[in-house]
């Protein structure tokens, strides 16, 4: 049980004071959900914790000029309903919807489920397929992170004790896409992802094919990351069945999952195989 | 350190009560303002049995600071009666039988009402997942659905 200071600071500028000026381990707190039980039972640590929900950067949502500008403290509700991300993004509202519960994602942000870099993560494979870009700010000022660079482990990334992510861009989706984010469960709601799939098809409309294939996996390596090698089968051909169990086969190969209490790795593999086959062919079918 | 004066809104009426940085708003309601109808069971945020709504959104009360409760319009589930004439789905639930020990039931009742509130006419599966972040360890599942489900016909109670 961790007892610890509460701040909560009303714009960047006081944040970087706060940041720079302390020795005290500070830590962002946007929706808790993840943060609060952690502190409570030292899963991780905290002198101060800064509530980071009253900065209008952080609780910024915009799609403008094709480009989505989300702010770390946007809440999954928000971002679930939010009809840009809907119709632009829509492995992101889906598995905005995952997070836990109605009440979990009332509160969590998807900042917050990036920050909190769970393997497991459901909103962190609909960022990698978009390429995602994490905008942190520290003492020295901004730095923008590609989010496939952003993982280092399980619960831990790049940023410094001393630097919190603002807001997360999302650039245009490519011409003629969709996507689908699965993930498998023992049970249909409020569970952790045994193996999640998440997948962004472009295709040409001339020629029918696929231009850009992006598919990242989450629950079954140390830190979320994509299947390059499932995406290089799908690209610059007409995605057929062959390929769609050539790239599920892939994947499966591609990552490295461990034994654990949800699922062994032979398990996750299948899984992957499996689930990397069905988002693809929805993809396929919606873009039909 | 030091407790932390805070006023939460609570059900329409303002509390001045001291809290600690690190105490629950869960704790807060029940410790500090004497509120005791939302109850704690796991404490993590799986079970929902602390469901309140902060500004018409349910949450996890046990997974929410007290002091990220200022300015907030808090509704526990004292708030939800008015008066002595209980809420139409606190009547179904009784007439439903969709409860036994009761300790999840004011949690349902949060979440039921937040369905209800956004959704008025929810299917069988909207139902089950808008309640799938409460466990009920007694009833099984049926009668809340159902209790919830005849409210959302508009059934009449009286």
């Amino acid at each position: 049980m961790q007892t610890y200071e509460f701040t909560s600071p009303m714009t960047l500028d006081n944040v970087k004071k706060l940041l720079s000026g302390s020795t005290k381990s500070i830590r962002p707190l946007a929706g808790g959900t993840d943060l609060i039980d952690q502190l409570r039972v030292d899963r991780r640590t905290a002198d101060i914790v800064m509530d980071i929900k009253n900065i209008n950067e952080l609780n910024q949502l915009d799609y403008t000029n094709g480009t989505l500008n989300l702010g770390a403290a946007v809440s999954c509700t928000t971002v679930r309903k939010f009809q840009p991300i809907i119709d632009n993004y829509p492995a992101l509202a889906e598995s905005a919807g995952l997070v836990g519960s109605v009440q979990i994602q009332n509160r969590a942000s998807i900042g917050g489920n990036v920050c909190n870099a769970a393997p497991s993560a459901d909103t962190i494979p609909s960022l990698l397929i978009y390429s995602a870009i994490g905008v942190v700010i520290g003492p020295d000022g901004e730095r923008k992170i590609p989010l496939e660079n952003f993982f280092t482990g399980p619960s831990s990334t790049v940023l410094n004790p001393n630097e919190i992510l603002v807001s997360i861009i999302i650039p245009p989706p490519p011409e003629n896409s969709t996507s689908h984010y699965l993930r498998f469960i023992p049970r249909e709601e409020m569970d952790i992802a045994v193996a999640g799939v998440g997948t962004m098809i472009a295709i040409d409309p001339a020629t029918r094919q696929c231009v850009q294939a992006r598919i990242a996996l989450s629950a079954v390596s140390a830190i979320p990351k994509r299947a390059t090698e499932a995406e290089s089968i799908l690209e610059g051909n007409v995605i057929n069945e062959d390929l769609i169990t050539e790239a599920g086969a892939k994947a499966s190969i591609e990552c490295t999952p461990i034994d654990d209490i949800r699922g062994t790795i032979e398990y996750r593999k299948e899984l992957v195989k499996v689930l990397t086959r069905r988002t693809i062919r929805k993809c396929i079918e919606i873009l039909n | 350190m030091k407790r932390i004066p805070v006023s939460l809104n609570i059900n329409g009426r303002d509390y001045d009560v001291f809290v600690w940085p690190w105490q629950s708003l869960l704790n807060a309601i029940r410790d500090e303002v004497n509120l005791t109808g939302c109850k704690e069971g796991c404490g993590n945020g799986n079970c929902g049995s602390c469901t309140i709504l902060v500004n018409g959104y349910t949450i996890d009360s046990c997974l929410m600071l007290a002091v990220e409760g200022i300015g907030k319009q808090i509704t526990t589930i004292e708030g939800m009666a008015n008066g002595t004439d209980l809420h139409p789905l606190q009547k179904s639930f009784i007439k439903y039988a969709a409860l036994q020990c009761g300790i999840c039931t004011p949690g349902f009742l949060m979440s039921a009402k937040h369905l209800l509130d956004g959704n008025p006419k929810p299917t069988e599966h909207e139902i089950r997942a808008g309640i799938a972040g409460n466990l009920c360890r007694c009833t099984g599942y049926d009668k809340i659905v159902r209790a919830i489900q005849a409210v959302a016909n508009g059934e009449q109670f009286d």
